[in-house]
């Protein structure tokens, strides 16, 4: 029933590290090219450590997956030099639209806010935007992907890790300093290491559609309880580039996947929801699904990323959305301690912040997949309760829930220096900085977070006295002009505020007049070397 | 912190009671239980304190245990 064929084909290659007596050694080898494991080794790349990347296939493009990446997301993309073509070919969306039966409940805008250079949300298929990252991988001198190349064994040592691989010309081994597990949900290194991989699975099948049509539906994202074409269930219509339509159909927990994936079946479902038969299925596929994690995602020298350290529905589109933030955490860490800038423990904020993020995605995805699934009479009850009050009441229309959308998680670590006065705007310590339109010395036009690209920088508001010394120090209204006052409002920042700014571009502290002193010891907890213990 | 009060506050608990009953009579089980459901969310939401709510629960879920000794 699937008409499209892998899109993008690339070939095995022979490496020299296969012909060697003893195994070579390198600092990173990244297992998966994943979307995870792609953004993972390029950030290493890109912070000059030397990256092998391992994946057992050889193409992408099999299989519909992901399709909506948040704002968060594209702006590490961006970072990672990939976020114009995703922009380019994806659809941007802001509209949503929530019915129960044929009534429309409610319509939402995600109303982004003006002066950020990233939209809200834009829709692609999860192989254009991996294919965009092997592009950018493949342009990097220090980044090796090796296809067909599956990782069969791992020896754990003190200092690394001796991993056996298998390819199409038999099997060799190769010692890593450290290894990033990024296998996916089924991840065989999670197996290796014999840890468990715990979580809820939900009961209900679910059919994924992937339907090209030349419809007059408007980019927006639908989605019914219950609906006239497909009674007592749920159903999410959403678009894609290409003219293709991504349907989710929920068919709860007794569907046979295999008879529900025939055309005959399929298609009959699929004229009434659309209302015509002008169109041509390009993937259908049955899941069940599950969340879960690892109760740690570091393990000596391997460290755990994407869904092979946790896994979540896509009810709110947090599987990749959060890997590729679990690899903007990970790869400036992990960078610095292969560079030997930073103590080991630095690994162990990784761990605290991504998992406390693994939560916070697990409990939306869980409490989504539980209203859109309900799985007792009385959580049917409940739910029909809420969408009915839906149409009379403020307070029930917040808690339809079809999916809440992927928001970046602000971390509570040691890595953050503890505020000591008050502040306003929207700047949150530990979150993502918000991006702001800014002008640079020559007056060009330059956002933000552009400017800070992906080094610890200090941002500093110029009070007549000697501005903080060290390598990274942007100065507001000479490094960077402040035309539009949105960084001022963002900021809450006056003469004398001064921010420091961790690789990953969120907040890790900020005074309204810094000494010296103060911005050494809070960049000293960002290499692990001290507050670790807060 | 708020806490469920747990003290009498109808002055008139009898019609309050009243209220409940006749709100449901006539209704099949299963209309009742809808009727039930959109009045615990109404309420709750009327209440708007987690806490509050947690230790209403902890008490509906006590008296429960305590007529059915060896149910959840
Ligand atoms: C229907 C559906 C819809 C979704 N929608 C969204 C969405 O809208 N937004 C979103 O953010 N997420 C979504 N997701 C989730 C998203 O697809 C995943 O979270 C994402 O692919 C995880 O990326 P990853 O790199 O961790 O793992 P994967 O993409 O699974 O990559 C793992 C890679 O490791 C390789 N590998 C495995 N074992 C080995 C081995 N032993 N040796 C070498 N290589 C190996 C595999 O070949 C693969 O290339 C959706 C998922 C589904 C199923």
């Amino acid at each position: 029933m699937n008409t499209r064929k892998s899109l993008y084909q690339f070939g095995y290659r022979r490496c020299a590290d296969q012909d060697r007596s003893s195994p070579a050694r390198h600092p990173v080898v990244v297992v998966g090219a994943g979307p995870v494991g792609l953004c993972t080794a390029i950030d290493l790349a890109q912070r000059g450590v030397p990256v092998v990347l391992l994946d057992d296939a050889d193409r992408i493009g099999e299989g519909s997956r992901g399709i909506c990446y948040a704002k968060r997301t594209l702006e590490i993309l961006d970072r990672l030099g990939v976020a114009e073509p995703c922009l380019a070919k994806g659809v941007t969306w802001k509209l949503g639209k929530v019915f129960q039966r044929d009534d429309l409940l409610y319509a939402f805008d995600l109303l982004p806010e003006d002066g950020h250079k990233m939209p809200a949300f834009i829709n692609l298929q999860q192989y254009y935007l991996e294919h965009a990252l092997v592009e950018r991988a493949a342009a990097l001198p220090n980044l090796e992907i090796r296809w067909r190349n599956k990782v069969v064994g791992l020896n754990r040592r003190n200092d690394g890790v001796t991993l056996t691989v298998e390819t199409p010309d038999g099997s060799y081994a190769v010692e890593a300093d450290w290894t990033v597990a990024a296998d996916g949900a089924r991840s065989g290194i999670r197996g290796m290491l014999g840890l468990a991989f715990q979580g809820e699975a939900f009961e209900d099948r679910f059919l994924i559609a992937d339907v090209k049509m030349k419809g007059d539906f408007p980019p927006e994202r639908w989605f019914w309880f219950d609906p006239p074409f497909h009674e007592g269930r749920s159903a999410l219509l959403h678009k894609q580039p290409d003219d293709v339509w991504r349907i989710d159909l929920q068919l709860g927990p007794d569907a046979d996947a295999k008879a529900e994936q025939a055309p005959e079946r399929v298609l009959p479902r699929l004229r009434q929801m659309l209302g015509h038969d002008d169109f041509a299925l390009e993937w259908v596929s049955v899941y069940t699904f599950q969340c879960r994690r690892l109760e740690r995602f570091v393990h000596g020298r391997v460290v755990f990323a994407g869904d092979a350290a946790h896994q979540v529905s896509p009810f709110g589109a947090r599987g990749a959305n959060s890997g590729i933030q679990d690899a903007d955490n990970l790869a400036w860490k992990l960078a610095r301690i292969a560079r030997g800038e930073a103590s080991e423990s630095l690994i162990d904020s990784y761990d605290l912040e991504r998992s406390t993020a693994a939560d916070e995605n697990i409990g939306h995805s869980t409490r989504s997949t539980d209203f859109i699934a309900p799985r007792s009479s009385q959580e049917l009850r409940f739910r029909d309760a809420a969408l009915a009050l839906a149409r009379h009441t403020p307070f029930a229309k917040r808690m339809v829930n079809s999916g809440r959308l992927s928001l970046p998680s602000t971390y509570e670590t040691p890595l953050s220096t503890p505020d000591r006065e008050a502040w306003s705007g929207s700047a949150h310590l530990g979150a993502p900085l918000p991006d702001a339109p800014m002008r640079d010395r020559s007056g060009q036009p330059v956002w933000l977070l552009e400017a800070l690209k992906g080094e610890e920088t200090v941002l500093h508001v110029p009070n007549g006295q000697e501005p903080p010394a060290g390598l990274n120090v942007l100065v507001i209204g000479e490094d960077l002009v402040d035309e539009s006052g949105l960084f001022a409002q963002r900021f809450d920042a006056a003469p004398g505020s001064t921010y420091l700014v961790r690789p990953d571009q969120h907040l890790a502290a900020r005074w309204r007049y810094a000494d010296p002193e103060a911005i050494q010891s809070a960049s000293r907890r960002l290499r692990g070397l001290a507050g670790v213990t807060a | 912190m708020s806490a469920l009060i747990t003290d009498s506050r109808f002055p008139d608990p009898d019609r309050a009671y009243r209220a409940l009953i006749d709100a449901h009579r006539g209704l099949s089980d299963e209309r009742s239980a809808a009727l039930n459901s959109r009045l615990v969310l109404i309420l709750a939401n009327h209440i708007g304190d987690q806490a509050v709510l947690q230790e209403a629960l902890t008490l509906a879920k006590q008296s429960m245990a305590q007529q059915e000794p060896g149910a959840d």
